[in-house]
């Protein structure tokens, strides 16, 4: 019963979105204004019935429900009850209602709180928000149904991929989508822009807030699943250029774009039809990478449910709504006028340089994605690897960080390099004295010659901004910048030091000897059978001491799930202040070694620290933002409140 | 310095319809993906063909080039790699385990920097005979590999009897060790 009340669900929130779009539409026009009543009731209603279609599926996932096909094709009753409910979107079907269900609680959302807008452009806003809605119900209604069943409901499932049995797995797709999904607010509220012709301050100042929570929780999905494949897949890496990993780049790439080009609309009325092609940029690049990822068009790594007709599907909405989009700005662009001017050297001129460098960044990583797609047509087949990206991304990516030491202390509108000079001296030097240190340390290696030179230099420029003011009348949105700008330099620092001081080791050792891996000594003590509740395992125990300290255990296992059959590496990490250990039980051989292959990696965890800190310094910004939007509101309330008491 | 609209969107009119002209070519390079054949049959393709002429100069100090003409005699197992690659890495233990049991190891290393590929040997360990520098993945494509890792299996007659795509799993050892085998009767 669970799924037909789910599959119901789903087709009424189809229905009312039709109501939202249409309902929007008309409200435009004068003659159906009375329309207008029931556009956002339609929004609301509309999340409420995805939202209870999600939950149907979750519980007949939690008590794995066999005769449901999704349940059967990627749940085991012997699953532990976490990843019985994760394995709900660890699918395509359910990560596809995991994506309707986010865009209309975003709608929903919006709908409830969002005052600040011209009513018109709101109308088109929650109409073009229903409308990329309805494309992605049908795919789900007559492609994906999450909800069909099984006959004969077969004994047993077929079980979750093992790499995906992980807690860290088990939360990151929701979060990736929050910030994937999120991004559509941004991508309506350009096409309501558009439609209505109200691009100005007050159109930026409403969709930042949207655009801050979902770049946030872009933030956070990539950091934590960088992690996650830095510690699942035992590799020892932390990003590989894969399709995927591309796919949820990008989005952030367009998306920090907007931010900022969104803080120049909202301040000085600047940057509107960038700003405006920017919005739709940033979800139209979410909805590229899901069709990258999902029609099976390019080899991934994380490949899950390929199969071309759906790509077909997928293209068709890109097509329209991305094409429509496009198309809406190419005829409306011109009657946005460019805004107000500024001169090269100022804030506007640095945020520009910043907007077009992570355009350009952005560029390359789809570039390189779709180049093994455009050779083949030439019947040439390459891989595109780190070789290409690496220095690629940061021909674009270093020049950025340097005027992101500079930018945010120049003033609008118009400054002078000659006054912010002095301020720079300090980070000047210690670049120049990094890059000393480092051609010496590391020689030969550029990018992380360039990077441990620039990590340190960077973090001390992204304080300067808080210089000469009381800390604690420094308003949030500053804290953000200053906070997010650190955490840069930080995962910067981080990045670099493991390209240029990892020590790998792929050793055999009998159980009682020691072997060395950089400062530090690892004894292999012994070797155990242990099980879990749906796998066995082989477990190591390791004892690790650093520079002959005390050692800690470590426990890497090799495991065996039985359900589907899979052996994966469980690595064991051994995180210290200046690095982290990083440990990798293989096979025996033979002779009766055990294959250990071991890393020690100074510093790499500031990659993921630095990853948080950016994502805290969005927090910082959205808390202040929001807080003083409802003060605004509060205010406004009660001079109306006043005036009307007055009236009487 | 003079007020200019140093905006990224220039203002002219055909400017605006920058993006979508991209987009539209970036769906018709996804359609024509789309629709393609699914080219699943190139490895096989050259599996029975004998190798193209190459020669490839040394890619590191300390083993020599590749050419064609190497390939004579015994069969040999043809491994590209690179040392920018991950599972490269992870089939290091697998390739010494198959050097060990006697296999003739010669490697192909793409796009590579003979500096860190010194580092990946001397991390990994180097059970290649000779390692040929194929720096414009030319001779790559000509042998229809289209990443990396791959392993061929070559006869003593030079002719490619098994193409293996991937990295090499310990499971694939006793398989490519069979492969040899054939390949020399």
């Amino acid at each position: 019963m669970t799924a037909e009340f789910g599959l119901a669900a789903l087709w009424f929130a189809a229905a009312l979105a039709l109501l939202q779009l249409v309902a929007g539409a008309l409200a435009l026009n004068p003659r159906g204004a009375s329309l207008a009543a029931v556009v956002r009731p339609a929004a609301i209603v509309q999340g409420a019935l995805a939202l209870i279609a999600f939950g149907a599926l979750i519980s007949v996932f939690a008590a794995t429900d066999l005769s449901v096909r999704l349940v059967a094709a990627n749940s085991h009753s012997a699953k532990p009850l976490l990843y019985k409910i994760a394995g709900a979107w660890g699918n395509h079907e359910g990560s596809m209602l995991l994506w309707v269900t986010v865009m209309g609680l975003a709608g929903a959302f919006v709908a409830m709180v969002e005052r600040r807008l011209p009513e018109r452009t709101m109308l088109a806003t929650l109409a073009g928000q229903a409308f990329v809605s309805l494309g992605f119900y049908a795919f789900l209604l007559f492609a994906s149904n999450p909800f069909e069943r099984l006959s004969p409901v077969p004994p047993e499932g077929q079980g979750l991929n093992p790499l995906l049995q992980d807690p860290g797995l088990a939360f990151h797709p929701p979060t990736l989508y929050l910030g994937y999904v999120g991004l559509s607010i941004a991508f309506s509220f350009a096409i309501g822009a558009l439609v209505t012709r109200e691009v100005g301050p007050a159109f930026a100042r409403a969709m930042r807030p949207w655009v801050l929570g979902a770049w946030i929780f872009l933030t956070l999905g990539i950091t934590a699943g960088s992690y996650w494949a830095y510690y699942e897949l035992g590799w020892g890496g932390w990003w590989f250029w894969d399709p995927v990993e591309n796919a949820s780049l990008m989005p952030w790439l367009a998306a920090t774009a907007l931010l900022h080009s969104a803080g120049v609309l909202a301040a000085r009325n600047a940057l509107r039809a960038w700003t405006v092609m920017l919005g739709v940029v940033a979800f139209s690049m979410s909805m590229v990478g899901t069709f990258l990822v999902r029609s099976g068009i390019l080899t991934s790594v994380h490949a899950f449910a390929v199969d071309p007709r759906r790509g077909t599907f997928i293209l068709a909405l890109l097509a329209i709504y991305i094409g429509g989009a496009l198309t809406l700005f190419a005829i409306r662009a011109a009657t946005v006028t460019e805004g107000e001017r500024f001169a090269v050297t100022s804030r506007e001129g640095a945020l520009v340089f910043n907007n077009v460098m992570l355009t350009g960044a952005l560029g390359i990583v789809l570039m390189g994605t779709l180049y093994p797609l455009v050779t083949e047509a030439f019947d040439e087949k390459v891989s595109v690897g780190p070789p290409y990206f690496n220095p690629m991304t940061a021909f674009f990516v270093l020049p950025m960080l340097v005027v992101l030491a500079v930018g945010p202390l120049l003033r609008w509108r118009r400054d002078n390099l000659a006054r912010v000079r002095g301020m720079l001296l300090v980070p000047g030097l210690l670049a120049l004295a990094g890059l000393g240190a480092a051609a010496v340390l590391v020689p030969g290696k550029v990018l992380p010659m360039i990077g441990l030179a620039l990590a340190p230099a960077l973090a001390v420029a992204s304080l300067l901004p808080l210089r000469g003011r009381r800390l604690r009348q420094v308003k949030l949105p500053l804290w953000g910048m200053v906070v997010a700008h650190f955490g840069i330099a930080v995962a910067l620092f981080g990045m670099a030091s493991d390209s240029a001081f990892t020590t790998e080791r792929l050793v055999a050792v009998r159980v009682g000897e020691t072997t060395p891996v950089g400062p530090w000594q690892i004894r292999l003590a012994a070797i155990e059978p242990v099980a879990g509740p749906n796998w066995t395992a082989l477990e190591a125990t390791l004892q690790a001491s650093y520079n002959g300290a005390a050692p800690a255990l470590m426990h890497p296992q090799a495991r065996e799930f039985w359900a589907p059959p899979q052996n994966t590496a469980e690595s064991a990490l051994h995180t210290r202040w200046n690095g982290q250990l990083y440990t990798v039980l293989g096979e025996q051989a033979e002779d009766g070694r055990w294959q250990l292959r071991l890393w020690w990696k100074p510093f790499v965890p500031l990659i993921w620290l630095g990853g948080m800190l950016i994502a805290l310094g969005g927090l910082l910004a959205l808390t202040g933002r929001v807080a003083s939007d409802v003060r605004r509101l509060v205010a406004r309330d009660k001079i109306a409140y006043r005036r009307e008491k007055q009236g009487r | 310095m003079s007020d200019s609209a140093a905006s990224p969107v220039p203002g002219s009119r055909w400017t605006r319809w920058l993006p979508l002209a991209l987009f539209v070519v970036f769906v018709g390079v996804v359609t024509w993906g789309l629709l393609r054949d699914k080219d699943d049959t190139v490895p096989s393709r050259f599996i029975g063909q004998p190798l193209p002429q190459f020669s490839l100069p040394a890619a590191t100090d300390a083993k020599a080039g590749l050419a064609t003409a190497d390939f004579a005699g015994k069969p040999r197992l043809l491994n590209v790699f690179a040392s920018w690659c991950i599972p490269c890495a992870a089939e290091a233990p697998q390739l010494a385990a198959l050097a060990a049991a006697g296999a003739e190891i010669d490697g192909v290393a793409i796009r590579d920097h003979s500096d860190d590929l010194a580092a990946f040997l001397a991390r990994n360990g180097n059970p290649y005979t000779r390692i040929g520098a194929d720096n414009l993945g030319k001779v790559q494509l000509a042998i229809g590999s289209s990443g990396v890792p791959e392993t061929f299996v070559i006869d003593g007659r030079g002719v490619i009897r098994y193409q293996h795509i991937g990295d090499i799993r310990a499971e694939d050892v006793p398989m490519l060790l069979g492969k040899l085998r054939d390949a020399g009767q």
